[in-house]
């Protein structure tokens, strides 16, 4: 049930009136908000035309702006097919019939899944540059996907498992029933419907990858983040262009959560599990992990 | 191990967690306030509430907390001049605590909100029927139920709170963990192995009961249907 049902009921004239003054006063307090912040910036003269003029000049975007962009998406788009075998591989490893594969796969997605993502970074960064396995410069970006993998990778290996443990017992009994294996079925009947079932929270996890992406800025990987923060060191604008980077991630990260809303819808019907949790619930956009 | 050991001397890894744990509680509180009455704007008959609470959980719930907590020591402070304390640590570390407070607000309110979805219609219709209006019936009615049923998703919020406190190094918040085995690893390469153990174990401990007790209070308080 949606959660615009629950609390009140169509309005009658009287609750009609009152909507409608909480409307006039809602829409006079976020205006005066959004006013009052204007006005404090503009006091500090952040309006200040020389501080906005460069984001509307081609050689900002094309050596600053899509420069970074490119390079937090190199990374983002390699950690996401990474994250992706790594989760197969111990998603199938955590549901294996050999107790050992389990308990170990199990161990390697709880230990990930629980250490922050910057200290792994940071680890690989370090030990990458004492390896001598890397060139110097190529430690960073390696340290990001690595990090972004472990972390990642662990968490669709729990879609992986959850998604077949949700499909419906009926899918693996008539499986058995024509006379499969249970590894058979495992393969052929269960596994391909739960990655239908999984696609929206995967794609969900692509926002998280592509946000986590940012914390390279912190072990020296030049992204979006830090050539947004080169940029203003330049002009002396730091504060514009950081929230014009922050407009960018928002709007990917924005089409992004949208279509894993719509491929929710349009994947019900292909498989026995679930693709969203409750008829009106959006994608778990609240499961945990994607506030990492 | 004996290098090792004498380097746990050296650098204070507990109070190292200890700040990390600072940070995670107060940005807690306050986005759990931040987070329950965005919650509260969102599930409200008023529609410029309603649409103020689903932008500000569509931008910060979409940009990275890197940014963010980088945009309150470059931004706010590197170039607004604004402080929360005389003290420059003092007032960084409030600043990464506001920085991480209004990130997870966000993710606080959709979880409520999604605690607000188990609670069947019955119960509100009951509510209205006894007379109650909105705020009275969310009160007292709604809300607590809600509460019940987000414990799960609240403590993945917690989970991800505390794990996501080490990015406050991009606030420049000094001595919290993931800061201090920078400096430790840099001191000491040659025990880089135990080193990142040391922390990523700290982390386990932290956060594994938190899962537990939280999967265990949401069965508990669990309202019996």
């Amino acid at each position: 049930m949606s959660a615009q049902q629950v609390l009140f009921d169509a309005p009658g004239p009287r609750s009609r009136r009152n909507i409608l003054i909480g409307n006039i006063i809602g829409a006079v307090l976020i205006v005066g908000l959004i006013g009052y912040l204007i006005m404090a910036l503009a006091a500090q003269g952040q309006f200040a035309p020389e501080k906005w003029t460069p984001f509307l000049e081609w050689d900002t975007w094309r050596f600053f702006l899509l420069e970074g962009l490119l390079y937090t998406l190199r990374a983002a788009a390699i950690s996401v097919v990474t994250s992706i075998v790594f989760g197969l591989i111990f998603g199938l490893g955590r549901l294996s019939h050999v107790a050992v594969i389990r308990w170990i796969s199990g161990i390697v997605v709880e230990f990930f899944r629980a250490v922050p993502v910057l200290l792994m970074m940071i680890f690989f960064w370090l030990l990458l540059g004492t390896l001598d396995l890397l060139r110097p410069q190529d430690s960073p970006f390696a340290a990001v996907v690595l990090g972004l993998t472990l972390y990642n990778g662990s968490v669709i290996a729990e879609l992986v498992r959850s998604g077949v443990y949700n499909l419906p017992k009926g899918q693996r009994e008539a499986g058995l029933a024509i006379g499969m294996t249970r590894s058979q079925s495992l393969r052929s009947i269960e596994v391909p419907q739960a990655l239908v079932a999984m696609l929206p929270a995967l794609v969900s996890q692509f926002v998280v990858i592509l946000k986590d992406s940012a914390l390279g800025y912190i072990i020296t990987y030049s992204e979006l983040l830090a050539y947004s923060r080169r940029l203003g060191s330049g002009e002396g604008n730091i504060f514009q262009a950081l929230i014009v980077a922050a407009v960018i991630f928002i709007i990917i990260n924005f089409m992004l959560t949208t279509f894993a809303t719509k491929l929710s819808g349009r994947l019900s019907f292909r498989t026995g599990g679930k693709t969203r949790k409750d008829k009106n619930e959006k994608v778990l956009v609240t499961d945990a992990t994607n506030a990492g | 191990m004996e290098d090792y050991l004498s380097l746990l001397v050296e650098y204070d890894v507990l109070g190292a967690f200890w700040v990390n744990i600072q940070l995670t509680l107060w940005a807690g509180v306050w986005a759990l306030l931040l987070g329950t009455v965005l919650a509260l704007m969102r599930i409200s008959p008023i529609a410029s509430l309603q649409w103020l609470g689903a932008a500000y959980v569509n931008i910060f719930r979409n940009t990275p907390l890197t940014i963010i907590l980088a945009f309150g020591f470059l931004g706010l402070f590197g170039q607004l001049g604004f402080t929360l304390a005389e003290d420059l640590n003092v007032s960084l570390f409030r600043i990464a605590i506001l920085g991480l407070a209004i990130y997870h607000a966000a993710f606080v309110c959709e979880a409520i909100r999604s605690g607000v979805n188990t609670v069947p219609l019955g119960q509100a219709e009951a509510a209205r029927a006894i007379g109650l209006s909105f705020m009275p019936a969310a009160r007292l009615i709604i809300l607590p139920q809600a509460f019940r049923g987000a414990i799960a998703p609240l403590g993945n919020v917690l989970i991800a709170l505390i794990k996501n406190s080490t990015v406050a190094a991009a606030g420049s918040v000094a001595i919290e963990t993931s800061t201090v085995m920078k400096e430790m690893i840099e001191f000491r390469s040659d025990v880089i192995y135990p080193i990142f153990f040391t922390f990523a174990l700290g982390f386990v401990i932290l956060v594994i009961p938190i899962g537990l007790l939280t999967t265990w209070a949401s069965k508990k308080l669990a309202v019996a249907r």
